[in-house]
């Protein structure tokens, strides 16, 4: 789950990682009383998207002028952005930042994730802050710093004195050497205590006035760790998230809306991918990644079957079980009960393998449904692909 | 021969009076493995399909010598089960449990560092060595005794690997589910050796899919150390960046863990690549000169 902008500073704070003073704002009016209040040479108002580019897309409004922030506040709120990561629809503006501007001497890149390759939680960082990390990595692969963290003990001083001279920090100001390094350890703290999965500050700066702050915040959580933390699943923000998606997890499915005509209900993540996969390499593309896990019954093949229709782009379905735990007969007669109260005006192909699949085939076949049954990956995926056309 | 399990490996099943643990114990006891004992903290003295139930693994080790773990104990408290059997003194845990957390996981796998212990998983559907043990929730029927090894992070996409090699003729010797889960136990470079050395495993099936660069790793030990040939699948070549495919481990990062690499790789290191799922059974066929 991500974050905004606004609300991972506010957790930074609570851990003591220095961030800008500032308050998120839904309304000119309260743009104009925070402004009073933050009293502050520079304002900077900021959208806040799940999304990056956000200052390119003209997202982002500086003004020295007190009087000017409502109008500012006026004119992003309600405005769609179209950013790098948004796609060409873009994202509409709800909310928005207001915080006091800085005094910029030098800008730092600074991460922290999970090294997959050792199970240890790792900071990235560099010098080339402000820039897409992931360009400096393929073009000045020696700017990067990685700085491993033994989980068993936790950070310690010497993995902050690894990164800050990795850096030339001493050299560039020595004045914040100790207060980045509290800083590192404060974030690898916040890190592993609200279970995050990606915590990014870019730009991490060093002000003229010799301070260390965040100056953006991007934060995302794992899932599978939100059970614990209360506060952070307050922060979900539905507006952030493609409404199919939400209805899914709703029902307990798994589903990724994608762009292609061909609707696929799986069940398992791997087959999942791989029904998608096949898809393409008969000919066309498919409409979404939906995974119905391993309990399948009448009422999530059901759920299945409405937000697959609720797709306009789906012109075909392909429902694809190997019943291991699950029976084939079981799925069929789901398929068969769930046809009943969703009307399924596309072509539909099932293919059964596995426990029981004869009976789940025959159940299908003796249904009156008008839908094709197959019994092999290959002969399935034509076969949809047939009934609904290939990609243009 | 087989690798992991065999038919002398003694279960202990952690979590075994809940709903999934009692269905699945008594499926693998029934499919012949030697399911000796069962753990749920409070409940010792009951019994699941004549399993005696302890309340700690440590009691079971000590009463019925198992060797082996299987746990399906709820995510909020698998890391405790998990580091639980390892202080026992159990070798083997197999961990099925979908969504721990992975802060937790770093945890779990930093403590096992340098101990007499394998972990497989989490959220992964098991091992199973054909007609002697079952040690997971896979369909046992689908399998035949044979000559293929099969290594997955993938559930489902295993059993149809593994239909496809049953229907062929060609049948398993083990199968090992690694797990769909960013940090887990093991690894395919941990398990590609073991096939190796395995007298009856002839070919080896991987299944990888996007995220992470495991399969990277795998090729490059596969062109170092691994003589069988090695067919692969990689699921995910149509999923799209930054989202995640249900495995918490399938997500394309800052442009790395494209399937599209990993099948590049792992020809480069000789490997077989199938691009379509349907296709892994003849391609193994076709490797043993079937």
């Amino acid at each position: 789950m991500n974050v905004h902008e606004f609300q991972a500073k506010s957790l930074f704070a609570q851990f003591g990682v220095p961030v800008p003073r500032g308050k998120e704002i839904t309304s000119p009016e309260t743009a104009t009383s925070w402004a009073n209040e933050l009293n502050t040479p520079v304002f900077v108002v900021k959208a806040q998207i799940h999304a990056g580019g956000r200052g390119k897309a003209g997202g982002v409004k500086i003004t020295k002028d007190k009087s000017a922030v409502a109008g500012l506040a006026k004119e992003l709120i309600g405005k769609t952005l179209v950013t790098h990561q948004t796609g060409p629809k873009g994202r509409k503006v709800h909310r928005l930042l207001m915080e006091e501007g800085a005094n910029i001497s030098k800008e730092l890149y600074l991460s922290i994730l999970v090294d997959r390759d050792t199970g240890w939680p790792t900071f990235i960082a560099s010098t080339e802050g402000g820039m897409e990390i992931e360009e400096v990595a393929a073009h000045t692969p020696e700017k990067i710093i990685k700085e491993p963290i033994d989980p068993a003990v936790g950070f310690q001083g010497y993995n902050g004195r690894n990164i800050a001279f990795a850096l030339g920090l001493p050299s560039i100001e020595p004045a914040v050497v100790n207060p980045f390094n509290k800083m590192l350890g404060n974030l690898y703290r916040f890190f592993m205590e609200k279970d995050c999965a990606l915590v990014e500050i870019n730009p991490l700066i060093i002000t003229k006035e010799k301070t260390v702050v965040a100056l953006d915040g991007k934060v995302s959580f794992d899932d599978n760790g939100l059970f614990k933390h209360e506060d952070v699943q307050k922060m979900r923000d539905l507006n952030e998230e493609e409404p199919l998606e939400i209805e899914a997890t709703a029902n307990n499915l798994n589903y990724v809306k994608l762009d292609g005509n061909i609707g696929c209900m799986v069940n398992g993540a791997g087959l999942a991918m791989a029904t998608m996969d096949v898809i393409k390499l008969a000919g066309s593309e498919p409409a979404n990644f939906l995974d119905v896990g391993g309990g399948a019954t009448k009422e999530t093949v059901a759920a299945g079957f409405r937000i697959l229709l609720k797709d306009p782009n789906v012109k075909g379905i392909f429902i694809n079980i190997f019943g291991g735990i699950v029976r084939c007969e079981r799925i069929a007669q789901g398929v068969i009960d769930a046809a009943k109260e969703v009307k399924i005006t596309v072509p539909l192909v099932v293919r059964l393998q596995g426990t029981n699949a004869e009976e789940g085939r025959k159940l299908l076949a003796e249904s009156g449904l008008k839908l094709d049954v197959a019994n092999d990956l290959w002969e399935a995926a034509q076969k949809i692909v047939k009934l609904t056309g290939k990609a243009a | 021969m087989s690798i992991l399990v065999n038919n002398n490996t003694r279960v202990v099943v952690q979590g075994i009076t809940g709903k999934e643990g009692s269905f699945h114990a008594t499926q693998c006891k029934a499919y012949g493995t030697k399911v000796v004992a069962g753990v749920t903290p409070g409940k010792a003295g009951q019994e699941v399909e004549g399993i005696p139930v302890f309340n700690t693994v440590r009691d079971a080790v000590k009463k019925e010598q198992t060797d082996t773990s299987l746990i399906f104990v709820p995510p909020p408290f698998c890391a405790d089960a998990i580091l639980e059997a390892a202080d026992a003194g159990v070798k083997l845990i197999i961990c099925i449990t979908e969504g721990i957390p992975v802060n937790d996981m770093v945890k779990v796998k930093r403590a096992l560092r340098g101990r007499d212990v394998r972990l497989i998983g989490p959220n992964c559907p098991g091992v199973i060595t054909v007609d002697e043990a079952k040690i997971g929730i896979m369909p046992g029927f689908i399998h035949k005794k044979g000559v293929v090894g099969v290594v997955s992070r993938s559930g489902t996409l295993t059993y149809e690997a593994v239909h496809q090699l049953s229907t062929l003729g060609l049948g398993e010797t083990t199968c090992v589910g690694i797990g769909g889960d960013p940090v887990n136990g093991t690894g395919f470079v941990d398990v590609l050796p073991l096939f190796e050395k395995d007298p009856e495993t002839q070919a080896i099936v991987m299944i990888g899919e996007i995220g992470g660069d495991a399969e990277e790793k795998a090729a490059e030990f596969i062109k170092k150390n691994i003589k069988k040939p090695v067919i692969s699948f990689i699921a995910g070549i149509t999923a799209p960046p930054g989202r995640r495919m249900g495995h918490a481990g399938a997500i394309i990062s800052g442009g790395k863990g494209t399937a599209a690499e990993k099948m590049k790789t792992l020809e480069a290191a000789g490997v077989k690549v199938v691009k379509n799922p349907a296709e892994v059974g003849e391609a193994v066929k076709k490797a043993l000169g079937r």
